[in-house]
C-alpha cells in the first residue's frame, strides 16, 4: 500500500516552531511589561490588549454595562465625535476592535507602519478617553437590544442562555453577556464611565505584540498608549463549584431541525490535568474527522452536520461542554449516542492507537497555529492569561508526547461524567 | 463644533501618509494538460497552503440537479483506490494538517493547509482524486443525509438564509444564479450516485483546474513536484465553453415580503442587477465597489449610515454589497434595518432618498480618497493572511479573470473618479431591473 509508506516517512518530522515566533518580553519605560514577536517582513503592527475581569463583573442590575461600554469606546473620544473618530480610523487605515467578553474585555489593533504613531495617539483616546456622550449611547444601545431581541429568536442563542442558567444559577456566568432588554434600557452614559474606569486598569492588563517594530519603539509606543490608564482596579468574584445531573430539557421552538449543547464540570485551566483533558476531548469531540462523536454520528449516521465538544475554564468556573444539531425525527437518537459514547469513554477510556493519532494532529497543528500577525498577538496574549511560561510554545509539544495512556485513561474517568451529562434541545424533537 | 471646523481639527491631528500599492511576488505556469499553477511566496513560517479550484460550480449544474456540485465537494472526501475508505482525512490529519473545500455558483475548491515539507503528499493525493474518486451507494446516502443536515442548519434554520433563496430566484428571471449553491431540498433529497459521477467525471480534469500554492516554498520546486504529480493526469476532452443561460431584457421591478416567527429584527433590502468584473475591462466594476463602499460600507460613515443612522435617527443599521467578482453578471444591493417602530415602507423610502441623493449630487471627492486609501491599506493587510492571498487567485482564475486582472485591480481601484462613479451608479439604479424585499416577524407592521 503506497500511501502507508509515504504515511510513516512524514509524520515523525511534525512540530517544528518557526523560529519567527521566539517571543520575548518588554518592559516599557513606565514598566509596562508585553509579550512581543518581532515580524519585519510585513509593514504592519498587531497589538493585543485584554483586561481581565469582563462582563461578570456587571452588577445584577447593571447587566449589560460592560458589553455596551466595550461597543461605545470607538465612537466618540477626545474632541472627536462617532464621525470624526471613524474617518480618521479610515484615513489611517487602523482595523480596531472592541470586544467584551466573560471574564475580559479585549481591544485587538492592527495599524500600518507609515502611520503608527497617529494610529497609536487615536487608539489612546479610545482607551483613555471615550466620551459615551447621548447621541452615540443612545444609538449603540438601539443596536445591542435588536442583538438582544435577535438572541430570543435563534435556536443556539435560547440553547445556550437556558444551558447557562441551568448550570451557573444566579452566578454571573448564569447571565447574558449582552444584559437583558430591561437591564440595558435602564443604563446611563455615567453607567459607562464607570464600567469604563473598573474595566480597563493597568493592573488587570495583558498584552500581545506582533509586528514591523523594533523592542525599544514598542516600549516607547506602550507608554504612549496606556501610561494614563488607572493602576488599579477593584471587584473579583468567587470560584463557582458546577454541578449538574443527567437530565434532558428541552425548549419548544418551532424549527426544523433542533440544538443541542450538553456539558457537565470541567477542568480549570491550572489544573495539573488540563492538558490530559485537552487530548482527551480532541479524541472526543475534537474537530479531526477522526473524533469519536464525528465518526458515530455524521461519518456513519448522516445524523448531522457538526458536532464537537470543548472545555470551557472561565476564571472562576469550569465546565465541559458539547454542542450539535440534528434535524426534530433524529435528534433523540443523536442525544442517545452522545450518551452512551460518553459513558463509554468513562468505562474503557481510550486505546495507544488514539493516543499516537491525537498526538500526531496536535502536534503537528500547533506551528500552523502561529500564522498571521494578528493571530500571534491573540495567541501570546492567550499565554499569558493562561499563566504559562514564555517558552511555552516550544515545550508544548513535548508535554503533549510525554502523556501516557494511563493519564489519560485516568483523567477519562475523571473528566467523562456520564451520570451528570446534562442536555438542553431547542426544538420540536422527537421521542425526547 | 461646526462640521468644518472639527474637519481641520482632525486633519491636523490624524493626517495620513501617503500609501502605496503592494503586491505579493508570484509565478504563475502552465501544465501540458492544461492545469494552471499559481505560486505565492509566504515564508514567514514552514508552512503551506495547497488549493485545487475547479471551474465548475452551482451555476453549471444541470436543471433540476441543484446542489451536485456541493454534494459532490462532500464525496469528494470519500476515497479512492490508492486512498480508501475516509483514509484522505485521516492521513492529513495525522500529519497535523487541516483540510477543507467549499463550492461556489462558481467554483469548487478544495485545501490544506500543513507543513511545508508535506507538501508533495498532499499533492499526490489531490491528483489522485482529481480522477480516481470511487463511490458507492452506501457512503452516497449517508453523505446526503448530511448534506440535509447541512442545508437545515445554514438555510432552514435561519430567516434571513431563507429569504435569500426567494430573493435570489426572483432576481434572476433565466440564469442560474437564481437557484442556491446548497440545492433546492425537493432536488438534493432526489440526487443519486450517478448524477454524482456524472457531474465528476465531466468537470473533475487538469484542464478545468487551478492549482494555487502559497506558503514558505521555491516557486520552481512547486512546478516541478506539480509537473511530477498533476503532469500525469490526462486532460478531459468534455470540457465546453461555460455559457450559461443569461438574463432577458428585465422589464419589471419585484417584490417580496417573506413573514417567519424567528424574525426579531425586520429589513428591507434591495438587489439590482449589476455588471461583473470582465477579463481586461474591469473599470465598471471598479467603479460600482466603491460605490458600494462609499453608500454602505463604513457603517456610521457611509452615506447610508450617515444619513440614516446619525442624521435622521430611523436605523438600527444600513449597508450595500457588490457581488462583482462573478463568472456572468450578477448583484448589488441596498439594506436597512429601521429602529423599532420605524416601518418598512419609511425605510424604503428614506433609502430611496439616499439613493436619489447620491444620484444628483454625486460623490465628495475627499470621501472618495478616503476610501481609496483604505484599499491600499486591506492590500497590505491582505499580505498577512497566506489563505486569503491564495483564495484572491483562485477566485479570480475560476470567475473568469486572469492573473493580469487581479494584478491590474488595484490600479484600477485607484483610477476611479467620482463621474465614473456616479455614472456606474446612474446605470444600475435602474427599478425594473431589481427585487426588493421585506423580511418581517409575526407583529410587523406593514
Amino acid at each position: 500500500m503506497k500511501y502507508f509508506t509515504t504515511f510513516i516517512l512524514w509524520v515523525f518530522l511534525a512540530g517544528t516552531l518557526s523560529a519567527a515566533t521566539k517571543i520575548t518580553e518588554v518592559t516599557s519605560p513606565g514598566g509596562i511589561t508585553a509579550w512581543f514577536v518581532e515580524e519585519q517582513s510585513i509593514p504592519i503592527v498587531s497589538i493585543s490588549l485584554s483586561f481581565q475581569g469582563g462582563t461578570v463583573l456587571d452588577s445584577v442590575e447593571k447587566q449589560g454595562a460592560t458589553n455596551l461600554m466595550m461597543g461605545l469606546l470607538e465612537e466618540g473620544a477626545g474632541t472627536l465625535d462617532a464621525s470624526a473618530f471613524l474617518e480618521a480610523s479610515d484615513d489611517l487605515g487602523t482595523r480596531f476592535r472592541f470586544r467584551a467578553a466573560r471574564d475580559s474585555v479585549s481591544i485587538t489593533a492592527s495599524m500600518l507602519k507609515s502611520d503608527l504613531d497617529k494610529s497609536v495617539a487615536l487608539l489612546r483616546l479610545a482607551l483613555i478617553s471615550p466620551n459615551f456622550d447621548q447621541i452615540a449611547f443612545d444609538r449603540v444601545r438601539e443596536q445591542v437590544n435588536s442583538s438582544i431581541r435577535a438572541g430570543v429568536t435563534d435556536p443556539q442563542s435560547v440553547a445556550g442562555m437556558a444551558f447557562n442558567q441551568l448550570v451557573y444559577g444566579d452566578h454571573p456566568y448564569g447571565r447574558d453577556r449582552e444584559g437583558t432588554l430591561e437591564t440595558v434600557a435602564a443604563l446611563t452614559p455615567d453607567d459607562m464611565r464607570i464600567a469604563h474606569q473598573r474595566s480597563m486598569t493597568k493592573d488587570r492588563l495583558v498584552i500581545g505584540v506582533v509586528g514591523a517594530i523594533t523592542p525599544e519603539e514598542l516600549g516607547l509606543l506602550l507608554d504612549d498608549l496606556l501610561a494614563d490608564l488607572p493602576e488599579t482596579s477593584i471587584g473579583e468574584l468567587t470560584d463557582i463549584a458546577v454541578s449538574t445531573s443527567a437530565d434532558i430539557t428541552v425548549i419548544d421552538f418551532d424549527t426544523p431541525q433542533s440544538v443541542a449543547i450538553f456539558g457537565t464540570r470541567g477542568l480549570p485551566r491550572d489544573d495539573p490535568d488540563f492538558l490530559t483533558a485537552f487530548v482527551l476531548n480532541h479524541i472526543m469531540g475534537g474537530r479531526v474527522t477522526t473524533a469519536r462523536l464525528n465518526v458515530e454520528l455524521r461519518q456513519k449516521r448522516g445524523l448531522t452536520y457538526g458536532i464537537s465538544s470543548f472545555l470551557l475554564p472561565y476564571r472562576n468556573a469550569a465546565t465541559f461542554l458539547g454542542r450539535l444539531s440534528s434535524n426534530n425525527d433524529s435528534m433523540a437518537e443523536a442525544v442517545n449516542l452522545v450518551k452512551s459514547e460518553w459513558a463509554k469513554m468513562a468505562e474503557f477510556g481510550i486505546t495507544q492507537e488514539e493516543l499516537d493519532i491525537a498526538v500526531r494532529y496536535l502536534t503537528g497543528a500547533y506551528p500552523l497555529r502561529f500564522e498571521g500577525n494578528a493571530e500571534i498577538a491573540g495567541i501570546i496574549t492567550g499565554l499569558q492569561i493562561a499563566n504559562l511560561p514564555i517558552d511555552y510554545p516550544q515545550t508544548r509539544n513535548d508535554q503533549v508526547r510525554a502523556v501516557t495512556l494511563a493519564d489519560m485513561n485516568r483523567v477519562a474517568a475523571r473528566i467523562f461524567l456520564p451520570e451528570e451529562l446534562l442536555f438542553v434541545v431547542v426544538g420540536q424533537p422527537e421521542g425526547l | 463644533m461646526d462640521r468644518l471646523l472639527k474637519f481641520t481639527a482632525l486633519a491636523l491631528l490624524f493626517m495620513a501618509s501617503p500609501l502605496t500599492a503592494q503586491e505579493v511576488p508570484i509565478t504563475s505556469y502552465t501544465l501540458d494538460n492544461g492545469l494552471e499553477i499559481v505560486v505565492i511566496e509566504d515564508n514567514r513560517a514552514p508552512t503551506v497552503t495547497h488549493m485545487v479550484w475547479y471551474k465548475v460550480g452551482a451555476a453549471d449544474e444541470p436543471p433540476g440537479k441543484s446542489g451536485i456540485a456541493h454534494f459532490l465537494e462532500h464525496l469528494m472526501f470519500k476515497g479512492t483506490k490508492a486512498f480508501p475508505d475516509g483514509t484522505f482525512q485521516q492521513i492529513i490529519e495525522a500529519n497535523g494538517g487541516d483540510d477543507n473545500a467549499f463550492a461556489s455558483q462558481d467554483f469548487t475548491g478544495y485545501f490544506q493547509h500543513i507543513a511545508v515539507d508535506r507538501l508533495p503528499l498532499m499533492m499526490e493525493m489531490e491528483a489522485d482524486r482529481m480522477r480516481g474518486l470511487i463511490l458507492d451507494d452506501a457512503a452516497m446516502l449517508t453523505e446526503l443525509d448530511v448534506v440535509l443536515e447541512e442545508r437545515a442548519l445554514r438555510t432552514e434554520s435561519d430567516p434571513g438564509s431563507l429569504f435569500t433563496e426567494q430573493r435570489d430566484a426572483a432576481l434572476f428571471l433565466n440564469h442560474p444564479y437564481g437557484t442556491p449553491v446548497i440545492g433546492w431540498k425537493h432536488e438534493v433529497e432526489a440526487l443519486t450516485l450517478q448524477d454524482a459521477l456524472d457531474f465528476y467525471e465531466l468537470y473533475y480534469a487538469p484542464n478545468n483546474a487551478i492549482l494555487v500554492v502559497a506558503g514558505d516554498v521555491v516557486p520552481a520546486e512547486v512546478l516541478a513536484m506539480a509537473e511530477q504529480f498533476y503532469g500525469p493526469i490526462a486532460p478531459s476532452d468534455g470540457i465546453k465553453p461555460r455559457v450559461r443561460p443569461q438574463e432577458p431584457p428585465q422589464t419589471s421591478a419585484r417584490r417580496l415580503v417573506y413573514r417567519d416567527d424567528r424574525v426579531a429584527n425586520p429589513y428591507v433590502i434591495r438587489n439590482y442587477l449589476a455588471p461583473n468584473r470582465k477579463s481586461g475591462n474591469q473599470q465598471q466594476a471598479a467603479a460600482l465597489t466603491l460605490l458600494a463602499d462609499l453608500l454602505g460600507g463604513g457603517g456610521i460613515s457611509s452615506l447610508m449610515g450617515r444619513r440614516l443612522q446619525l442624521d435622521e435617527g430611523i436605523a438600527l443599521s444600513t449597508g450595500a454589497f457588490y457581488r462583482g467578482q462573478s463568472y456572468d453578471p450578477n448583484s448589488f444591493g441596498v439594506f436597512v434595518v429601521p429602529r423599532p417602530g420605524v416601518t418598512l415602507e419609511e425605510a424604503e423610502a428614506r433609502m430611496d432618498a439616499t439613493l436619489q441623493f447620491l444620484l444628483e449630487n454625486g460623490v465628495e471627492p475627499e470621501r472618495l480618497a478616503r476610501s481609496k486609501r483604505q484599499l491600499l491599506a486591506a492590500q497590505i493587510y491582505a499580505m498577512d493572511s497566506q489563505r486569503g492571498l491564495a483564495q484572491r487567485y483562485g477566485a479570480a482564475l475560476t470567475s473568469g479573470l486572469t492573473i493580469a486582472d487581479v494584478q491590474a485591480w488595484p490600479d484600477v481601484l485607484q483610477a476611479v473618479t467620482a463621474e465614473d462613479i456616479q455614472a456606474a451608479a446612474q446605470d444600475l439604479f435602474d427599478i425594473r431591473r431589481s427585487v426588493t424585499g421585506y423580511l418581517t416577524g409575526p407583529e410587523a407592521s406593514q
